[in-house]
């Protein structure tokens, strides 16, 4: 209130941008339950350093090529997850509607068939499958208000049913048509994988120089350019040590396709929900509803849309699984899908009570999901091992954001 | 009569009525505000003083009467019809996305944006900074900290200042000082009376008599869903408005002015 206080924020602007401010900045609000990426990186670090001393082949390139093409579908499948939990709500269909358009991706590309289409028609097919029954949940949930526990329960039961329907007789298509099969298993070879890792990083620097002179000529504090620099300069090394330790591998050396598509979308993704209007309405909603509502944001239509990221994620993450067996089957969308794409979003920091999260937790998620899988697997411990760790793990990471939650509810008033 | 320069009222209700089935929220009521001053809106609990502000913000819709701006007749229906005409609600609590960052509050539902709907943050930013100034506002240490973060009064003040940034013409502030401190009370009056001298036409919901007579430069007071009267400021005293509430006693200068 004082007249003294337009000096103070101006100076308090100034000081914003030194490195010694920003790591004050960020300690307290670490203190204050907003911790970021710091836990699930930290998890990513530690659960490679036990493996490692476990087993000899984990860090090794062909392990590391493997791993990449083992979490791809669950990945894929949690960044829809990410927006259906950022609105607060839940999709339990999620496994088995993969698995349904993992079934429609390899059924409309039957060869001998009246529905033999190209591969990319059929992938065309099997995504909007997936709109399809993200539509139908969404328009269920969002006009007639029916809980979406309920309503994604339901389509679970119905996609299971719809899968064995369609394999009944036979029990299993294979998937013959070359573009379909190489979404999980081309590999790009040594050079262009060269490239990619270069546009990405191009891509990185130009994306974080748009801000920055955008900031910079509105008069606004612009973050230290040092540390702007140094995560620019940290993910574009991790691009291209992940390209030239994938270029070791034997005896198919090269970064996966599959890869680059989980980068992709999960870029995507992180985009549509950090940078866009429909993002910004997609946290409000999660955030305070009925603000939403009272700010002219049209929360129905925000609901509907979201449940279709979530049908669209579903069904590339159930194309890439059936890609990567060459065929589909009866265990379609089975097993431990839905809630290792679940955890994977869980454990990535997305918060299961609407509202707080980041997209790119659906990839650290996938990675120690992915991880603890591939390395049990390595040292040869049972699936009983596999289920417990990842149970313990997605413990821990639902633990961690319900006390963060209330810290920083206790913080706030 | 009164202390306002304006002839027409900015905003002018003409027999408001609203029922939710056999409930009559509302029956017969008129109300009015203008141009650079504080209109407080009075009544106990049911009186109806809620529904009111929903059927002006496009929350419920009226089932009898008129809304004029300006003097000219409209139709709300929606929160976007009310946005649109420059009316501004400002709820008790149900303002703001705890989520989100104070900028992103001010900017809910009408984001600056290109084309491609892709954000332009920088001009967000530097609207807010700009009308938390203006407004001197000046305990929000970052307008990029969550809102969650922030106490009751700042609270209240991001919201209070969202009403301005959009330049809107009628602000209407529901219970804004329930629930706060001493010095945030304070603040926040101090902003209502701040919002008034810009030209904005406020409406002040209180139950809070000392706050409404501190700021307030009339005061419509509601009973039963059904108008009491409207008092002046300078004409009344606490005893007769409380009265008025409470028995609903005609106010002897002022009934025939507003109908």
């Amino acid at each position: 209130m004082s007249s003294a206080a337009p000096a103070d924020v101006q100076a308090a602007a100034e000081d914003q941008n030194s490195i010694g401010a920003i790591i004050r900045a960020r300690w307290e609000a670490i203190r204050g339950g907003d911790v970021g990426s710091l836990p699930v990186i930290i998890g990513i670090i530690a659960i490679g350093l036990f493996f490692n001393a476990k087993s000899p082949i984990f860090f090794s390139a062909v392990n590391f090529q493997n791993l990449i093409g083992q979490l791809a579908g669950v990945t894929v499948i949690a960044v829809g997850v990410v927006f259906v939990l950022l609105i607060g709500e839940i999709d339990l269909s999620i496994g088995f509607a993969s698995g349904l358009c993992g079934v429609a991706v390899a059924y409309f590309q039957q060869a001998g068939t009246g529905h033999d289409y190209p591969g990319l028609v059929a992938l065309a097919l099997a995504i909007g499958t997936g709109l399809l029954i993200g539509l139908i949940q969404g328009s269920v949930i969002a006009f007639i208000g029916v809980p979406s526990f309920v309503v994604t329960l339901a389509g679970l039961l119905i996609c299971q049913g719809l899968i064995l329907q369609i394999l009944g007789t036979q029990g299993v298509i294979g998937i013959q048509d070359k573009q379909i099969n190489d979404i999980s298993n081309y590999i790009l070879t040594k050079n262009t994988g060269w490239i990619v890792a270069t546009i990405f990083a191009v891509g990185l620097a130009a994306s974080a120089l748009g801000g920055y002179v955008s900031r910079r000529r509105a008069g606004l504090p612009t973050g230290n350019l040092l540390l702007t620099v140094g995560r620019v300069v940290f993910f574009a090394g991790l691009a291209y040590a992940a390209v030239a330790v994938c270029n070791k591998a034997q005896p198919r050396p090269g970064f996966p396709l599959v890869g680059l598509i989980v980068v992709f979308l999960v870029g995507l993704g992180g985009y549509v929900a950090s940078r866009t209007t429909f993002g910004r309405h997609v946290y409000a909603v999660g955030g305070n509803a009925e603000a939403a509502r009272r700010a002219g944001i049209n929360v129905k239509l925000i609901r509907i849309l979201v449940f279709m990221i979530s049908g669209a994620m579903a069904a590339m993450g159930g194309v890439i699984l059936a890609s990567r067996l060459n065929g589909i089957d009866l265990t379609a969308g089975g097993g431990t899908l839905l809630l290792d794409s679940i955890s994977a979003a869980v454990i990535g920091g997305v918060s299961l009570f609407g509202g707080r999260g980041r997209v790119i937790g659906a990839l650290y998620g996938g990675v120690i999901i992915g991880m603890v899988a591939n390395g049990i697997d390595l040292l040869a411990y049972s699936d009983a091992i596999k289920l417990i760790s990842t149970g313990v793990i997605l413990l821990g990471a639902v633990t961690l954001d319900t006390v963060l939650r209330r810290r920083q509810a206790t913080v706030g008033r | 009569m009164n202390s306002t320069s304006t002839p027409t009222p900015t905003l002018e209700l003409r027999g408001i009525s609203k029922s939710f089935g056999s409930v009559q929220a509302l029956s017969d009521v008129n109300f009015e505000v203008r141009d650079g001053e504080v209109m407080a809106l009075v009544g106990d609990n049911g009186a109806g003083k809620s529904t009111l502000i929903k059927c002006v913000a496009g929350i419920n819709s009226i089932d009898e009467g008129q809304i004029l701006f300006d003097g000219e007749p409209v139709t709300i229906h929606g929160p976007k019809d009310a946005a649109k005409l420059g009316i501004e609600v400002v709820y008790q609590d149900l303002a703001l996305a705890d989520n989100l960052d104070v900028v992103q509050n001010m900017f809910l539902g009408r984001e600056i944006h290109d084309p491609a709907f892709r954000l332009r943050e920088a001009p967000m930013e530097q609207r807010t900074v700009e009308t938390l100034k203006s407004l001197s506002v000046t305990t929000i240490r970052s307008v990029r900290q969550a809102v969650a973060t922030l106490s009751g009064g700042q609270r209240q003040s991001v919201a209070v200042a969202r009403a301005v940034l959009w330049n809107n013409r009628v602000v209407f502030l529901d219970e804004p000082t329930a629930a706060l401190g001493v010095a945030q009370t304070r603040q926040v009056l101090d902003l209502v009376k701040r919002l008034a001298d810009q030209g904005l036409a406020v409406v002040l919901v209180s139950h809070n008599l000392v706050d409404v007579f501190e700021v307030a430069t009339r005061i419509t007071v509601l009973r039963l869903g059904r108008n009491v009267g409207v008092y002046d400021r300078d004409k009344t005293n606490e005893q007769e408005i409380v009265e008025a509430i409470t028995f609903g006693s005609p106010a002897p200068e002022e009934t025939g002015a507003v109908a």
